[in-house]
């Protein structure tokens, strides 16, 4: 057991756990934050992306303790201008980028972290930046107009 | 999926790596990124009982100049590398191929250090960084030595460090002319080669045609010795071994491996 501590959307979570705990049952099951989805469990399908020191990361293939002393965001932790919606998170909303919203808190992380090193990606930007990111329902075309929409009202806040 | 129990041991220095490999023995294994070694260990597939945990050892991240090569830490990520003006002056090829390492997501979190020492066939680094004529530095307890790619790897999953080494640069020579290419052939975007190329100068490299990555020798003679390249691609898959699995057949990959090393050849071609 590791007593790890790990500050997720600006908020200093402290917990003892088993070395073997992934970072994605540390955010839902201590932290209590279930927004992150498990989706593949093997790093494929990207539902439980979440920014580690703002780097988006595939939290069920990183082990808590090592993120520990490290900052973690999480779809919980978006806000913004849009009825409290961050631009990424009303994109979505504007364009029906989700159907059954499974992949979404992944697809949102991955979106904002790509706005945020790069605030005007053009259409092949957004798909390799979404290669991690796997959606049954949508076909992609509405993702991809749910990004370019968020970079153009506000980009990866 | 969640592994078997271990123990975490943090280090911050090369030596108390070095020395917890030597305590623990067998039952230790090194971590980094944890891209290679956690999804291993999450199938039950590795279950060391102590994880020394090396990603905090600042020394052995970045990447610098020295004379005629680029020095790269064994902890520099995927990322670090794709975005890195270093690489993209002195050894392109290595960015290129970093840049088709898994996704975004893996990229940020997996290094170079990880990819080769895991000793996958299909590594996209591992095949790039033959065809570069790279070399491996490693610490262990009777000092540092190097070894060359041709000496590095040694079979499935099976590299030339020892269990109580410590793999901390990698050495790429400056590429003398852009003479170089990398393809890779995926069945989904982020997935491993199905089958790679990596070509460097005379170099031609390949990626998972056998259990570790080869030299399409029958290739390279037939270029020096002034063949056309698509005559010269069509050996290339002379001396490989590939395997059928769920992503291709044998035959599939003999014949990719055709098609891709003349892609590659015209690229390097047009390039130099």
């Amino acid at each position: 057991m590791t007593v790890v501590r790990i500050k997720i959307n600006g908020v200093p979570q402290q917990h003892d756990v088993e070395d073997r705990t992934l970072l994605i049952h540390y955010i839902r099951e201590n932290a209590r934050l279930t927004g992150a989805h498990i989706g593949c469990d093997t790093s494929n399908c990207g539902a439980c992306t979440v920014l580690l020191n703002g780097k988006a990361v595939k939290s069920c293939t990183v082990l808590a303790v090592q993120a520990q002393d490290e900052e973690v965001t999480t779809v919980e932790g978006l806000s913004g201008d849009f009825n409290g919606l961050s631009p990424v998170q009303e994109g979505f909303r504007q364009q029906h980028g989700l159907q059954c919203g499974y992949c979404t808190p992944g697809m949102v992380m991955a979106s904002t972290a790509l706005l945020r090193e790069n605030p005007s990606p053009n259409e092949d930007d957004i798909r390799h930046a979404l290669e991690g990111n796997i959606c049954r329902c949508t076909g992609y075309e509405m993702i991809v107009n749910s990004v370019r929409w968020a970079a153009e009202n506000g980009g990866g806040k | 999926m969640i592994p078997a129990l271990f123990t975490h041991v943090p280090v911050t220095t090369v030596k108390e790596a070095s020395d917890a490999l030597k305590h623990y023995g067998d039952d230790a294994k090194l971590i980094a990124g944890g891209h290679s070694l956690l999804p291993l260990m999450k199938l039950r597939l590795a279950t060391p009982a102590v994880l020394i945990d090396i990603a905090r050892i600042s020394d052995l991240r970045g990447i610098r100049e020295d004379k005629d090569k680029l020095v790269v830490g064994a902890l520099t990520t995927h990322e670090q590398i794709e975005n890195s003006p270093l690489i993209s002056k002195y050894a392109p090829l290595i960015g290129a191929a970093a840049k088709l390492v898994g996704d975004p997501q893996v990229r940020n979190r997996g290094t170079i250090g990880g990819s080769v020492a895991h000793g996958d066939a299909a590594s996209d680094l591992s095949v790039a960084l033959f065809a570069a004529n790279a070399s491996f530095v490693a610490t262990g307890p009777k000092g540092v030595r190097k070894i060359s790619a041709v000496d590095f790897f040694l079979g499935f999953w099976t590299t030339a460090l020892n269990q109580d080494d410590v793999l901390t640069e990698i050495h790429i020579p400056f590429a003398p002319t852009p003479n170089w290419s990398y393809q890779k052939f995926t069945i989904r975007s982020q997935d491993w080669a199905v089958v790679s190329v990596a070509v460097s100068e005379s170099n031609i490299i390949l990626g998972a045609m056998g259990e570790i990555p080869l030299r399409a020798g029958k290739c390279e003679e037939a270029i020096a010795s002034g063949a056309d390249l698509e005559q010269a691609a069509n050996f290339a898959d002379e001396g490989t071994s590939p395997s059928s699995d769920i992503r291709a057949s044998a035959d599939y990959r003999r014949h990719l491996a055709k098609v891709l090393v003349f892609d590659a050849l015209t690229e390097a071609k047009q390039r130099s």
